[in-house]
């Protein structure tokens, strides 16, 4: 045991991961997609400490970027000095439900767009004012809060014929082996959620708990942010924040966890 | 900006001991770690947080590096009085941050 | 979980100090980052504790004992005290075995407190030996240990 937390960069934390995602990678053939009754959020997966800083509001990291994101909801900005609160009114009423159909068929771009991009869609549209950077604390800030509205409400399955191909093409990227490693994200979150790497639990691969605080990131991130991670991990090359291959994946992972709760925003490990 | 979360019950019983809970938003850079090219990332955390009850200290904790990002801590008081309790927290390179709730004694 | 070898033995110790320089482990042979002094966790508690006999008991501190990120550990704190102006915790130091420097928190409470209970958030280096060492409103010395296990992330980010 003490080998494996020695030292980050250590030989032997390298060489166990990379020796047991060989393994995984030596299993046979295409994934099958976790029955719907067998699916479960990335919380049951934590340890009891993890759970109580997601239960907590007066505890949950997360909460601080809601906080941000409600002040940012209420500050005009922009050329036409608008704040979204001008034409959404109470968010806790205009928002409720929206993170959890997104992403979504958006027709102006002719592609579905994430939440983030949305957001940015209407600064630059209605409060004329420029878009916020992936990632940066502003955007984050208000797709949480945005995010938050949505809490305890289940996915929605998506049911625009548009999104179809897209969804399809999410589809295809989460089973295709990828990076030096030669690994999909089928093979670790379809075939081996019930294992364990390197003494992490390995997860299904959820995403209703996004924008979260990770814990490894000491910070608030997107979902964007951690399939670049599992994209680095896997030594595969990581799409920029915003590529159509990022939206694609994220609206095959809303699709592929359909009715399980929003849990904006999460604490994970 | 410092953004901070408190978590102080609006009313007590006089006597009543009250859980209280302070969240603030802060990096707290150790000082240890490096950045890709080597160069060592200077310190920055908070070093103090004070806690106030109608102006008597109540509580105190002295952070070091070993506390984690966007610190979190949990304590009790006896309620004593209504009036206001106050939260200061204190740090490297002129880090200052305060906050403040009321609390009502019956 | 109680501390094993080394660290119990260096806690146990009356005011022959001799078990600090005997027992002082060696801190990550200075690698890691050492710009500072190298202070052994012994050593540190010494200075805060002084020449005082530190006694087993009274002080309960919680960790997990597998830590899913050594980034964030919720650690709680709690003493058995009376919390009176007469008995009560006046301090709450915690001290840490493998980080790059041992000092983690110091609590200053007292009287009004009610319960001598805390809690906080670390960070952990590396599987080792929390301590807590309380002191008491007559000068006496408690203290408890936790050893634990502590993983990091699988798949380390590059940013």
């Amino acid at each position: 045991m003490s080998a494996l937390a020695d030292n980050r960069a250590g030989g032997a934390l390298r060489s166990l991961c990379i020796a047991m995602l060989l393994v995984v990678a030596a299993r046979a053939g295409s994934a099958a997609e976790i029955p719907l009754p067998q699916r479960r959020s990335g919380y049951e997966f934590m340890g009891r400490e993890t759970r109580a800083m997601q239960d907590d509001d007066s505890a949950n990291p997360g909460m601080l970027w809601v906080l941000d994101g409600e002040k940012l909801w209420n500050t005009k900005a922009g050329a036409a000095a608008l704040a979204c609160a001008d034409c959404h009114g109470d968010a806790r009423a205009s928002m409720r439900g929206v993170a959890a159909r997104y992403p979504a068929f958006d027709a102006a771009a002719a592609r579905p767009v994430n939440l983030q991009q949305r957001i940015n869609r209407c600064r630059g549209e209605q409060q004329k004012a420029p878009p916020l950077a992936f990632e940066s604390k502003d955007l984050l800030a208000l797709a949480v809060y945005v995010g938050l509205q949505s809490r305890g409400l289940p996915i929605v399955p998506q049911t625009d014929e548009r999104a179809k191909p897209f969804i399809e093409a999410g589809r295809e990227l989460f089973q295709r082996r990828q990076g030096q490693l030669n690994l999909s994200c089928a093979q670790c979150h379809d075939d081996n959620w019930d294992r364990r790497l390197a003494g992490n639990a390995i997860t299904q691969g959820h995403p209703g708990g996004y924008p979260l605080y990770r814990l490894e990131w000491q910070g608030l991130g997107s979902l964007q942010r951690r399939l670049r991670n599992c994209l680095v991990g896997t030594r595969a090359q990581a799409y920029d924040y915003g590529e159509a291959e990022l939206v694609n994946l994220e609206l095959f992972l809303m699709w592929r966890a359909r009715g399980m709760n929003i849990e904006t925003p999460a604490v994970r490990p | 900006m410092a953004r901070a979360l408190i978590n102080v019950p609006a009313t007590a019983r006089r006597g009543d001991i009250i859980d209280i809970k302070a969240l603030i938003s802060h990096e707290m850079e150790t000082g240890f770690r490096r950045t890709q090219l080597g160069v060592p990332i200077p310190r920055d955390i908070i070093t103090q947080f004070i806690c106030t009850y109608n102006g008597a200290e109540i509580f105190r904790a002295e952070f070091h590096p070993a506390i984690a990002a966007n610190p979190f801590i949990a304590f009790s008081t006896i309620a004593t009085e209504s009036g206001t309790i106050t939260f200061n927290w204190s740090g490297d390179n002129g880090f200052s941050a305060a906050e403040s709730a009321a609390i009502s004694v019956a | 979980m109680r501390a094993t070898g080394v660290i119990a033995a260096g806690i146990a110790f009356d005011a022959a100090t001799t078990a600090v320089a005997a027992a002082e482990p060696a801190i990550a042979s200075a690698s890691t980052a050492a710009k500072s002094s190298v202070v052994s966790m012994l050593e540190a508690i010494q200075r805060t504790v002084g020449s005082a006999t530190i006694n087993k008991g009274r002080v309960k501190l919680e960790l997990p004992p597998l830590v899913e990120n050594g980034n964030t550990v919720g650690l709680a704190v709690r003493v058995d005290s009376p919390m009176t102006p007469a008995d009560h915790v006046r301090a709450i130091h915690v001290f840490s075995e493998k980080n790059p420097q041992p000092y983690v928190v110091t609590f200053r409470l007292g009287p009004r407190a009610g319960r001598a209970t805390v809690a906080t958030r670390v960070r952990l280096a590396d599987s080792q030996t929390v301590v807590a060492i309380c002191e008491m409103s007559d000068g006496s010395f408690w203290s408890d240990s936790v050893n634990v296990v502590v993983t990091l992330a699988a798949c380390t980010e590059e940013l």
